[in-house]
């Protein structure tokens, strides 16, 4: 009955995402949309904390209420504090929470499918795990990291605390071998399941995340952010792929979509490619040579 | 080969996913389509505070942890605070972003 109950909270707290949304395109309603999409979250979450079937023990409710409860207070008190000229890093920083969080969902699932040191002696075969709970593990860790690696370095940037791009000669190739990399661990990670792979793994992104960001220019900053915003939209998808939880797949694919539309719209808005924002110091850097 | 016909039984088990997928992006779309510029940066906002959902996931790896697993419980612990700063701070700073908009 419980689960029932859950699954209409779920269904309900999508569509108030995607009303919310787009209320949120209008000038006139935006406020209100982003109240409803508020509320949709609240249920979601309240729904997933109370009606959750089968005996836990207190002290994980308390560590979650305890969570909860710091992160309200960090969240609501800078959001509310911050200067109106420091929100754009501001959102970038949460934004680089919410990967960090995908990221680490799924070393937690990682590490309860390969425990180190299994109650029975018996370690497990990666050929004994489905496909795509494994796809939806490594794909979640990849896109979480970067997102939250490349957010705290905007984060950095829009602060002025790296003020000047950082371009590393031929940064472009060296991005390209690190993703790469990315790729290649990935892969061997999905045929291995080894610990030590999924940390290899784990720092080849994060650093990924930052060299991407680093030699972008600070106008561009509201690109970029919005860039790992929807990276970090696909990661909660996968999230809810792993765990068939259809208000993580709304939310996540509704963000992921969107974002990359925001994306590209923002870019047009700009007059400038996506191309040249994310590669783009190719072009300023020859320009600069050539005078 | 076998490669192959696994990467079917994937897809036809989650065919139902998958259209779900599919549709869920055009909704995606079809809800930013012929925003204004000056809505721009709160609906990024506003997004971002949606993918706050990441948290559910959060809850629910600590739901399913075993009370003497110290390693998952930390991480857990991270994760959920975590989510939780990206899905207040985010509603919270978006709010803001909007309200300044009205007396504009």
């Amino acid at each position: 009955m419980q689960h029932h109950i859950l699954s209409a909270i779920y269904i309900i707290a999508s569509v108030l995402f995607i009303v919310g949304l787009k209320m949120m395109g209008n000038p006139k309603s935006a406020r209100k949309g982003n109240l409803i999409s508020a509320a949709g979250m609240t249920a979601a979450i309240a729904g997933t904390i109370f009606l959750h079937e089968g005996e836990i023990s207190s002290i994980i409710y308390i560590l979650i209420f305890l969570a909860i409860l710091i992160g309200t207070v960090i969240g609501w008190l800078t959001a509310k504090r911050v200067q109106m000229t420091k929100i754009p890093e501001l959102v970038s920083m949460f934004n680089g929470m919410g990967g960090a969080c995908a990221a680490l969902i799924s070393l937690i699932e990682f590490h309860h499918l390969f425990p180190l040191h299994p109650a029975e002696g018996i370690y497990t075969e990666v050929s004994s795990v489905s496909t795509g709970t494994l796809v939806c593990i490594i794909s979640g860790l990849v896109i979480g990291s970067v997102s939250f690696a490349g957010s705290i370095i905007a984060f950095l940037k829009l602060n002025g605390t790296l003020e000047k791009p950082v371009r590393l000669p031929r940064y472009n190739y060296i991005n390209l071998v690190i993703l790469a990399f990315v790729v290649g661990v990935s892969i061997q990670l999905f045929f291995t399941g080894h610990v030590a792979v999924i940390y290899t793994l784990l720092t080849l992104a994060l650093l990924y995340g930052v060299l991407l960001v680093l030699p972008i220019g600070g106008a561009d900053m509201p690109v970029v952010i919005s860039l790992l915003n929807s990276f970090t939209g696909v990661a909660a998808a996968f999230g809810g792929f792993l765990y068939d939880n259809h208000v993580m797949l709304t939310g996540g694919i509704l963000v992921g979509s969107a974002g990359t539309l925001l994306t590209i719209v923002m870019c047009k808005a700009m007059n400038r490619p996506i191309m040249q924002v994310i590669f783009g110091a190719f072009g300023t850097h020859a320009s600069a040579s050539a005078a | 080969m076998e490669q192959i016909q696994s990467f079917f039984t994937l897809l036809g088990e989650n065919e139902q996913m998958i259209y779900f997928v599919i549709l869920s992006i055009f909704v995606g779309i079809e809800v930013i389509g012929g925003v204004p510029t000056v809505l721009h940066t709160p609906l990024m906002s506003g997004a971002n505070a949606i993918h706050g959902v990441v948290i559910v996931g959060a809850i629910f790896v600590m739901l399913n942890t075993s009370p003497d697993d110290y390693i998952s419980l930390t991480l857990g612990f991270f994760a959920v605070l975590l989510g939780t700063l990206n899905v207040v701070g985010g509603f919270v700073v978006t709010d803001r972003m909007l309200e300044m908009f009205k007396k504009k």
